[in-house]
């Protein structure tokens, strides 16, 4: 399916979850959704015959900066061969994304690192502690405005 | 973690002896863990009930250091860091990605001499892959061997960018050095003395008795599993998944070569165990000399550094490029704010999805096949780390 059918038939069956389609002008289209209906939307594109979206290739945290945070998702399907792109955009100071590790679970670390380094919370997450930090850090690494701190359990920080 | 205590069980002798799971810290130092890796495994005497890996021990933020560099050009040597052992492999992802964001294409010369590099490459890292295997389970000498022919392929990079391991070789672009006088017919001269030398492997390791017996049924990942956790690579093809980017999500110029990828076909016990993902890479090693042969007779003349930007400064937009590493589907998403210097870069690493995979195949194993099972994955933790 081109990127076309693909949007068209999700906002059939989801129009009030779709904020923005954007196909021309771009070098990958993406579709963004609001966070509520997340789950949903994933559960229908990999179960749907027309969809299959099976494979997960990629979930990245953002930090757009003016008090916006967003999750990526990069999703291809093996069988049909086609792609789609979904955005999810969050307050910060109320950064909270439903899970989709039940989906697929390769969600399930991809989701702790992007919880670890940009600070979105994933709920119903199985497991969402930090994945690369020390379990006892502060702050979120990637965050634009992020400062490292200058101790870290009375260590000196090197830089 | 809960401990559940197992009521006590009498021994031969008449005594009775309490029996309980316990916790083992496999790691971070272990000779057989491949890096700075822990695992955490519950155990009940030698059968492994759970397993919880630990990861960050060697974490850098590739990630943030991408952001704080003045252009994008300057991300290509923290790129090379993340998977040491297939360098090349990393510069292509990344290179392919900033290009497509720019929009630019590169000459076909650049595009000959990157698909050779990659695929030399590939050879080298999946010789460390089954040396150490070998290792991993008790096999000394075939990791030699291996080294030895390895150490051909990275005299042919040394000749071409002076560097062995970590090369910075490839450009936005371009490459940053033509093939030098004389590397096209030691090329040639490689692939001819290396292709009998995957029989001398398999005499000496694949078909080993010892070997098959170590890996053959052990580890099993399912193809419906490996899909769902989002597994890629020799490890997704060796649960018989014909799946590989270079043919099925083309990128580059790799349409124009005759190769196949392999698959596991369960030949010593069952589709995905430990031995097909080993024997994948074995096979893979013949298939990438065969695109390398190929690309050494087609390849044009022309300038290397004619596409290579004065200034990289995308539009505003992002892009998720990913391409076949050694290890699996490496993909970087790159976002750009339309200044000099990326806004955003995120490697989705191969062995940080594949390692998320281990606990789900790796219950209900002797600790021993748990080292036989870790191994098989082929992880390289500067790049589950990043």
């Amino acid at each position: 399916m081109t990127p076309q059918e693909i949007s068209d038939k999700l906002k059939q069956k989801f129009p009030d979850a779709i904020l923005e389609i954007k196909i021309e002008g771009v070098v990958d289209p993406y579709i963004k959704i609001s966070p509520s209906n997340l789950k949903d939307i994933a559960l229908y594109l990999r179960d749907d015959p027309d969809f299959q979206f099976d494979f997960l290739m990629c979930l990245s945290g953002m930090d757009y900066t003016k008090g916006t945070l967003g999750v990526v998702y990069n999703i291809f399907s093996m069988k049909k061969k086609h792609k789609v792109n979904l955005k999810v955009d969050v307050p910060k100071d109320k950064a909270e994304v439903p899970s989709i590790a039940s989906v697929w679970p390769a969600a399930n670390w991809h989701e702790r690192e992007a919880y670890d380094l940009i600070g979105v919370k994933f709920l119903d997450h199985p497991d969402m502690r930090r994945i690369l930090m020390p379990d006892d850090w502060d702050g979120h690494p990637l965050q634009k405005d992020y400062k490292v701190p200058e101790y870290y359990q009375g260590m000196k920080v090197p830089y | 973690m809960t401990e559940i205590i197992t009521p006590p069980i009498k021994s031969s002798i008449g005594r009775t002896v309490r029996t309980e799971e316990m916790l083992l810290n496999m790691g971070p130092q272990h000779p057989s863990m491949h890096g700075v890796l822990r695992l955490e495994l519950v155990i009940d005497g030698e059968i492994v009930v759970d397993v919880v890996p630990q990861i960050g021990y060697l974490h850098r933020c590739f990630e943030k250091h991408a952001e704080s560099m003045t252009n994008y050009q300057q991300v290509v040597p923290y790129v090379d860091r993340m998977d040491y052992c297939a360098a090349m492999n990393m510069d292509f992802g990344y290179v392919i990605a900033v290009e497509k964001l720019l929009g630019i294409k590169v000459p076909e010369r650049v595009e000959y001499i990157r698909v050779i590099m990659a695929e030399l490459q590939r050879i080298a890292s999946h010789l460390i892959a089954a040396g150490t295997y070998g290792l991993d389970i008790g096999a000394w000498t075939p990791f030699l061997y291996m080294f030895r022919d390895r150490e051909r392929i990275l005299d042919l990079y040394e000749m071409t960018c002076g560097a062995r391991l970590l090369y910075n070789y490839m450009w936005v672009g371009g490459v940053s050095h033509d093939l030098p006088p004389g590397f096209i017919d030691k090329a040639k001269d490689f692939c001819k003395y290396f292709r009998p030398k995957i029989e001398e492997y398999n005499n000496l390791l694949s078909f080993n008795e010892i070997f098959i017996k170590r890996t053959a049924n052990v580890g099993v990942l399912p193809a419906d599993v490996a899909i769902a956790y989002g597994v890629s690579g020799p490890v997704l093809r060796g649960s018989g998944v014909n799946f590989d980017l270079r043919r099925d999500d083309l990128y580059s110029i790799y349409n124009r070569f005759e190769w196949e990828p392999q698959i596991g076909k369960g030949e010593m016990g069952t589709v995905g165990d430990c031995w097909d993902r080993y024997i994948v890479r074995i096979r893979e090693m013949e298939q990438s000399i065969n695109i390398v042969e190929q690309a050494l007779n087609q390849i044009p003349d022309g300038d290397v550094a004619s596409a290579i930007p004065k200034r990289i400064r995308p539009n505003p937009g992002d892009v998720y490029a990913r391409t076949e590493s050694a290890r699996g589907e490496l993909g970087f998403y790159v976002v750009s704010d339309g200044s000099g210097k990326p806004f955003r870069v995120k490697g989705r690493s191969p062995c940080f999805v594949h390692l998320s995979v281990l606990p789900e195949i790796s219950r209900g194993s002797m600790i021993a096949d748990m080292i036989a099972i870790a191994g098989s994955l082929d992880i390289v933790l500067g790049e589950v780390d990043r």
